[in-house]
């Protein structure tokens, strides 16, 4: 196993570890506001210090991890589930009409940055969690799309398809039960670099006040409340930062880790 | 020898030059730009930040202090009935354009601004006129139809400017006024510049251009001060930075009143805030201390009534709704929601609101209402909540000065329908004597807060961060302006 790998995993597992506490404990409870005790330094009985309303930061944090992985998990669930089967549908009838309307409407969803239709999402349908996740969502289509389907279209030409389809297999069941399988590993790779990117997107959406609404606790809205303080309280902006760059550094490392670990190319030069 | 101390002189000469030119410009920023320059028909106050008392005059004035002083009028008799306004107007004014301001220019002025057709966003404050006629070019009589103890003071506002039949078409690009500075350019998105009148009736001002920025971003306006890319900054926008400012010596901070009752509007029509027992018992869950504090950074007075606290007329009425919990909890068992209720919390940008609102959902949680916050924008605000009255729960500012009477319309977006207060009102308007004015407003003050229409929260201050050097600026705002008159680099 590579540094990358172990380094990425430690980080994910800290912090979706993080998140999972936060059901059952968080040292205070973020939805009490305190505001005596506003803008502590780190330290004391606030391990991180508290924000501008006296909430304990660990806590924020910690429950802004559990919004964060949530929507950017079920951001790439939704790319993977409507990506993939599109993808192997797209392959199995590689050439076909149906093959160029879909890929063509992947290129459609491409064309637009995604950042601001997910901006014209959640300003049309109103800011909320949900909304972020679906316009989130909606951007990991076609990349799993496309990459289902440029992986599967040469497994179709091999010899073991072949076998397949001359004992009698049709085309959907031997996507599922042939190419699949052989794809799963990129799948992977891919599921944890979307996976990061979610987590930027949320932040991003939410520092502009489209994401989770508050008192839901979110690391870009953190960050956006914080930008004021940052010359008299830099911490309350510096932690969730530090949140946000460590957990995606963790999940990029991890996906490379990943790579280098599943594909059976560099591991069989390796070994 | 000679040449040289020519030169020298000269040469001193170009310097003091070039030093008072630098001197008698001024970059004052804003929060918010205007839509257009015409404040006799535009809404926002930013058109009359940017050129009430500067571009254009009225009759009467406000000054720093709020009192009604006077403007293009240089006096006036009121008849014994108080129907009869005689106005002198000042002599030898001229438009920007050269034009002579006489009496016909002020009946314009005022015929357009309350005839049927009248796009004037404050059409209330003419509705009493019932005849303007011209005496001679610099004698006017204004009749009105009934007394009106605010007549003088509504001619101060600066929807009530006198404005030039000549340039009325294109003035919301290029006004033209009386006033000490000439409208010069706009940038749009950018900036805006005045350059002195130097054919102005009145003192002379100070400085020779101004130019006014809009810097809406708490982050971005933190760092043009710090800059010196602006000279002064008239409500600054992140009070937590003021510290900041005070401790520096290039700056100084001015921290005004201004006439903003920051409010938690309730919806009276709406369930359940139709019922003045769960009204009550919100406003008993609020402690205005912590909001005040948590949002404001501690800039701001506690209000019980809407009238602004430093208003001779103001009453303190916090005792009816101090901080009470337990009195919350048990007012809103009475009403038979003793679970409580969920309902909507819908907030504009300001800091005011958007932090107020978070703290105000947490005090509102511990009595057991939980409510759905909403940050919205203005134009979404002003659709959602001040049009279509879809919402539970609001924070705003109502920054226009004496307007205790928008609990007279039943149509207002709070929506209090309430016949006693009409009819105080109403006889408050028809009353000229001080002392019955009073009454009349303490009477009127107490209803709004017997009746707990809104929650009351604080008087919403106004800070200045300037630099240390420039003196005259005005520190509290009695009405939207940044009045360039008096403004000097203090050298």
């Amino acid at each position: 196993m590579s540094r990358n790998l172990i380094i990425g995993a430690g980080l994910t597992a800290f912090f979706t570890g993080l998140a999972a506490l936060s059901f059952l404990w968080t040292p205070y409870d973020i939805e009490v506001l305190d505001i005596p005790n506003r803008l502590l330094t780190p330290g004391g009985v606030h391990l991180l210090g508290t924000d501008h309303f006296g909430r304990d930061i660990l806590s924020m944090v910690m429950m802004g991890a559990r919004t964060s992985i949530a929507v950017a998990l079920v951001a790439v669930g939704i790319g993977m589930g409507l990506g993939v089967p599109l993808g192997l549908w797209a392959a199995a009838r590689r050439g076909s009409l149906l093959d160029d309307v879909i890929m063509r409407g992947n290129d459609l969803v491409f064309a637009f940055p995604s950042l601001v239709i997910a901006i014209l999402i959640t300003a049309v349908f109103g800011p909320s969690a949900g909304n972020a996740i679906i316009a989130i969502g909606i951007f990991n289509i076609p990349v799993f799309a496309r990459l289902t389907r440029s992986a599967a279209l040469p497994l179709w030409e091999r010899d073991f398809i072949l076998a397949a389809r001359v004992s009698g297999k049709g085309a959907a069941r031997i996507s599922a039960e042939h190419i699949l399988p052989n794809i799963a590993n990129l799948m992977v790779v891919q599921g944890t670099i979307q996976f990061s990117l979610g987590i930027l997107a949320e932040a991003a959406l939410s520092y502009i006040g489209l994401g989770a609404q508050p008192p839901t606790a979110s690391w870009g809205r953190m960050l956006a409340d914080a930008q004021t303080l940052v010359s008299i309280a830099p911490h309350v902006a510096l932690i969730p930062g530090f949140a946000i760059l460590l957990t995606v550094l963790g999940l990029n490392l991890l996906g490379d880790g990943l790579r280098d670990w599943l594909d059976p190319r560099i591991r069989v030069v390796r070994t | 020898m000679h040449h040289f101390k020519r030169l020298a002189a000269s040469t001193a000469i170009v310097l003091c030059a070039s030093g008072a030119l630098a001197q008698d410009s001024i970059t004052v920023a804003i929060q918010l730009e205007p839509p257009n320059l015409d404040p006799t028909s535009g809404a926002a106050q930013a058109i009359d930040s940017v050129l009430y008392a500067n571009v254009f005059e009225g009759l009467t004035r406000f000054d720093a202090d709020g009192a009604i002083i006077r403007g293009l009028a240089q006096s006036w008799d009121i008849s014994e009935d108080g129907l009869t306004y005689t106005f002198n107007l000042a002599a030898g004014v001229t438009f920007h354009d050269g034009t002579t301001m006489d009496a016909e220019d002020v009946k314009f002025s005022l015929d357009r601004a309350r005839a049927e057709d009248s796009t004037n966003a404050q059409k209330a404050l003419f509705a009493d006129i019932a005849d303007v006629t011209v005496i001679d070019p610099l004698k006017l009589q204004v009749t009105l139809s009934k007394p009106n103890g605010m007549f003088l003071f509504n001619m101060a506002w600066g929807d009530a400017v006198i404005v030039a039949p000549e340039s009325i078409d294109t003035i919301a690009t290029n006004p033209i006024g009386t006033g000490p500075f000439a409208f010069a350019n706009w940038v749009q998105g950018d900036r805006l510049e005045l350059a002195r009148n130097d054919s102005y009736w009145g003192a002379a001002p100070a400085l020779e251009t101004a130019t006014f920025r809009f810097i809406s971003d708490p982050t971005a306006a933190f760092a043009a001060m710090m800059a010196e890319d602006v000279d002064v900054f008239v409500g600054f926008p992140a009070p937590e930075n003021l510290p900041q400012f005070a401790a520096d010596p290039r700056f100084q901070v001015l921290n005004g009143n201004t006439e903003g009752e920051t409010i938690l509007a309730m919806n009276n029509q709406r369930e359940p805030f139709d019922n003045p027992l769960v009204r009550r018992a919100v406003t008993h869950a609020i402690d205005r201390q912590a909001i005040i504090d948590g949002a404001m950074f501690g800039q701001g007075t506690p209000i019980g009534t809407h009238f602004a606290p430093h208003n001779p007329d103001y009453v303190d009425l916090l005792a009816n709704s101090q901080f009470d919990p337990e009195l919350s909890r048990s007012l809103l068992a009475e009403a038979g929601l003793a679970d409580g209720f969920t309902t909507t919390l819908k907030l504009p940008p300001p800091s005011y609101a958007r932090r107020g609102g978070e703290i105000i959902a947490s005090q509102l949680r511990a009595v057991g209402i939980e409510t759905e916050i909403a940050n919205l924008e203005w134009a979404q605000w002003i659709e959602e909540v001040f049009t279509n009255k879809d919402f539970g729960l609001s924070i705003v500012s109502h920054t226009e000065p004496m307007d205790i009477n928008i609990y007279a319309n039943p149509g207002y977006y709070f929506q209090y329908d309430n016949a006693d207060f009409r009819a105080v009102l109403d006889e408050l308007n028809a009353t000229t004597d001080p002392a019955g004015r009073s009454a009349l407003l303490a009477q009127a003050q107490t209803i709004i807060s017997e009746d707990y229409v809104n929650a009351y929260l604080f008087q919403l201050g106004v800070a200045t961060v300037a630099r240390a050097e420039i003196t005259g600026l005005w520190v509290n705002q009695p009405t939207a302006a940044v009045d360039l008159t008096g403004v000097s680099w203090g050298n």
